[in-house]
């Protein structure tokens, strides 16, 4: 499982990785890149004055889901760490959330920065000794945290509201803005995702990208290159463990409700799902892998209500067949045959 | 506005014209031909034993269709998988609520799933009827006028307990060993209001225990030492196996109630040894499939034939099964009812009107009562002493109706 993973990331995205970060960039797919990005985001702008408040939540939950994918893909595809225990780091957000909200009365606007915070401090103190730890045995370890968190909260109920957990108020738009409380999340986790993407991706293209992907490629040789393993390793640990943690606060408030066992091993591994299905070390991965581990189980429970993940099951094996490097790596490849294809026919 | 997107929107105003223009009643889920109910159920994930209730329940409304539905009006039951985690019960039931437009939610099941949708629930004003968990918080007809549960509450079957300490072991010196979470307390809470006045001289201890301890046995040591000649075991099955076994070992011989979680005889009573459960005390209100009692039993009978023709698949040793005949039964009664305003409201209105409705597998004596300031439908139990091979009932129908410590 290690050395299928790691050997994936290497063909897949190492290189892909290592040559958009030190090519100069090219202007003409830049500007149509741009220019696509600026259609999506108008169109996800628009979105919420056509949909219902139900399929608004369903994109809501997107927008977080890639927010914590965004954060995995940081460790797992970029420095190669792999976590078992993201699920864990999301349910300190949406508690840290919750509990803040509901229990001292803070503005639900502050939670969503002290989740990422608090979670940045915990995922960089957790990834101080699991420095020792590579591959399987890191696995093992995130997800001893995965398993021991639930617990953990239904221990201190005081705070937690035990195994009922904690029910809150969906916040309504603030300012007197004309939404509606379903619009104003869609737009609130949509506004933290490009924030929280444009940050990712200026940390990931510039030196910390090249030191996070030079450890994961061959960590001796990054070392003698003068990359501070130890230190990029931690802090790849704690700036992923901050982005889970801001999706589980927004997911918190976007639900209303947390429970322990909703952070369970399996959340964890959901996660681990949708950042292989969208690509490995890719920007745009967590998107796709976001739109899939939400809507999927749904396609796949109107398939058949007998056995839902067994069809879940047989979706992920096509997908990993047909698209080995993710849909991120999949439409670039298609992308370049594309304009090569192009460029071939095009009389000189 | 991009062209195409003006198109989706009259588009969609119009189905919704459309649907407003065929609609039979004003609140939507209700034509001339049809009511939509809503449901989730755990048919997969950690509580997915859970799942044949929603998979009875969709069996006994095929059978009231066959039978002509209500009224004329055949019955849709959508039923959605939330796998018992709450975000996904939230997601379904909105896509339920918003989507399907059903009447009313159903049976949804679990403790941590319905108390997610509770507020939505009540904020929308969709009737949350009959909900699927033994939690007391359910019946708060102030709070949430919505949202009702079925079952006795476990503070319910506490109370009963209470009572017939009172009646029958007027010296008792009770010791609790409890569950130390929200299910435990709600016992403990049940059984203190229970027995009044009398809570703080009769319970000389409380223990409690985590779920994830390996054993309790020095619990029941404690318990023993503490002179107490009752004992109030509430624990699920694999603690109660130990208690019981354990204060045995012990010698300690004293009145042993045992909350009906544990009440299986295949999967507590027998590991912990047949002698050692001899007079145990425990309540029921529904009939047991495996008791060759109701052998002859017309409510017996019928549920059989039902099993056979609708629900094959399904085990007919589980109690579950008899669950997910009769809470649908409670159903009808409160649809027949509604005549034909099929009205969000007057659901709510029948529901909160139930008047001694006994249904055929509830044990004889049991009854649904409701009304406006009682959202708990079933508050009686009976009690049952295990006489080494099976439950035996026993007494008249304890009643802790109206005596919810709210």
């Amino acid at each position: 499982m290690n050395s299928e993973i790691s050997e994936t990331v290497e063909t897949a995205s190492a290189g892909e990785v290592a040559a958009r970060v030190s090519a100069p960039p090219r202007v003409t797919p830049r500007a149509w890149e741009v220019a696509g990005l600026l259609a999506l985001i108008a169109s996800a702008c628009l979105l919420p004055f056509e949909l219902s408040g139900f399929r608004l939540f369903q994109f809501t939950q997107v927008f977080v889901y890639a927010i914590a994918l965004l954060g995995l893909n940081i460790l797992t595809g970029y420095n190669g760490q792999i976590s078992l225990g993201h699920g864990a780091f999301y349910g300190i957000g949406a508690y840290t959330a919750a509990i803040m909200i509901d229990r001292w009365g803070v503005p639900y606007g502050w939670t969503v920065p002290v989740a990422g915070v608090l979670c940045l401090v915990v995922g960089f103190l957790f990834g101080l000794p699991a420095l020792r730890l590579e591959g399987l045995y890191l696995a093992l370890a995130t997800f001893a945290l995965a398993l021991s968190v639930p617990q953990i909260l239904k221990h201190f109920d005081g705070w937690t509201g035990g195994s009922q957990g904690i029910v809150l108020s969906r916040p309504a738009a603030p300012l007197g803005l004309p939404l509606t409380a379903d619009q104003w999340l869609y737009f609130l986790s949509l506004g933290v995702l490009l924030v929280l993407f444009m940050l990712g991706w200026n940390l990931l293209r510039g030196r910390t990208g090249r030191a996070l992907v030079a450890i994961r490629d061959n960590p001796i040789a990054a070392e003698a290159m003068g990359v501070n393993a130890a230190l990029y390793k931690s802090l790849a640990f704690g700036v992923s463990a901050a982005y889970t943690g801001v999706a589980g606060a927004l997911s918190g408030l976007a639900i209303a409700f947390v429970a322990p066992d909703t952070f369970n091993v399996f959340l964890s591994i959901t996660f681990l799902v949708g950042i292989v299905i969208g690509g490995l070390a890719s920007i745009s991965g967590p998107i796709f892998g976001a739109l899939f581990i939400q809507f999927v189980p749904n396609y796949a429970q109107d398939i058949s209500k007998a056995a839902p993940w067994a069809i879940y099951g047989v979706f992920l094996i096509v997908f990993m067949y047909v698209m080995p490097y993710g849909v991120s790596g999949f439409l670039r490849l298609a992308w370049r045959r594309l304009t090569r294809a192009t460029a071939g026919t095009r009389p000189k | 506005m991009s062209p195409r997107s003006r198109a989706f929107a009259l588009v969609v105003t119009l189905c919704l014209a459309l649907a407003h223009g065929f609609s039979y009643a004003a609140d939507p889920g209700v034509t001339a031909t049809e009511i939509k109910i809503g449901n989730t159920n755990p048919y997969s994930g950690p509580a997915s034993v859970y799942g044949t209730i929603g998979k009875g329940i969709a069996a006994y409304f095929k059978k009231v269709n066959d039978e002509g539905g209500i009224n004329g009006r055949k019955i849709n039951f959508i039923t959605l998988d939330d796998g018992y985690s709450p975000p996904k019960t939230v997601e379904m039931v909105r896509r339920l609520v918003e989507q399907e437009q059903v009447l009313f939610l159903f049976q949804t099941l679990g403790t941590p799933t319905n108390t997610a949708i509770w507020k939505y629930m009540n904020d929308q004003q969709v009737p949350h009827l009959f909900v699927a968990t033994g939690a007391t918080k359910w019946g708060d007809p102030k709070g949430h006028p919505w949202t009702m549960g079925w079952q006795p509450t476990y503070q319910t079957e506490a109370q009963i307990y209470a009572q017939y300490l009172l009646r029958n072991v007027p010296d008792a010196r009770i010791g609790i060993l409890y569950q130390n979470d929200d299910y435990g307390k709600d016992y403990v809470k049940g059984f203190k209001d229970g027995l009044g006045d009398a809570a703080k001289k009769m319970i000389v201890m409380e223990q409690t225990h985590e779920v994830t301890d390996p054993t309790i046995e020095s619990q029941i040591v404690n318990l023993k030492n503490s002179g107490a000649n009752v004992f109030f075991n509430v624990t699920i099955p694999k603690f109660a196996v130990q208690a019981i076994r354990k204060a045995r070992d012990i010698g300690w011989k004293p009145v042993h109630l045992l909350n009906n979680v544990s009440n299986s005889v295949g999967t507590v009573l027998k590991p912990a040894g047949i002698d050692a459960s001899r007079d145990i005390i425990s309540t029921f209100y529904l009939k047991d499939p495996t008791d060759p009692q109701w052998k002859n039993d017309k409510g017996f009978k019928d549920w059989s034939a039902f099993m056979q023709k609708y629900y094959p698949d399904g085990n007919t040793a589980d109690l579950f099964n008899v669950y997910a005949y009769t809470v649908p039964q409670t159903l009808v009664h409160v649809l027949k009812q509604c005549g034909n305003d099929l009205s969000r409201a007057n659901v709510m209105r029948q529901a909160a009107n139930i008047k001694d409705l006994a249904l055929p597998m509830f044990l004889p004596g049991i009854k649904v009562n409701t009304s406006p300031t009682d959202f708990y439908p079933i508050e009686q139990l009976q009690l049952a002493r295990f006489d080494g091979e099976r439950w035996v009932l026993f007494g008249e129908i304890f009643d802790a109706g109206g005596k919810h410590g709210m």
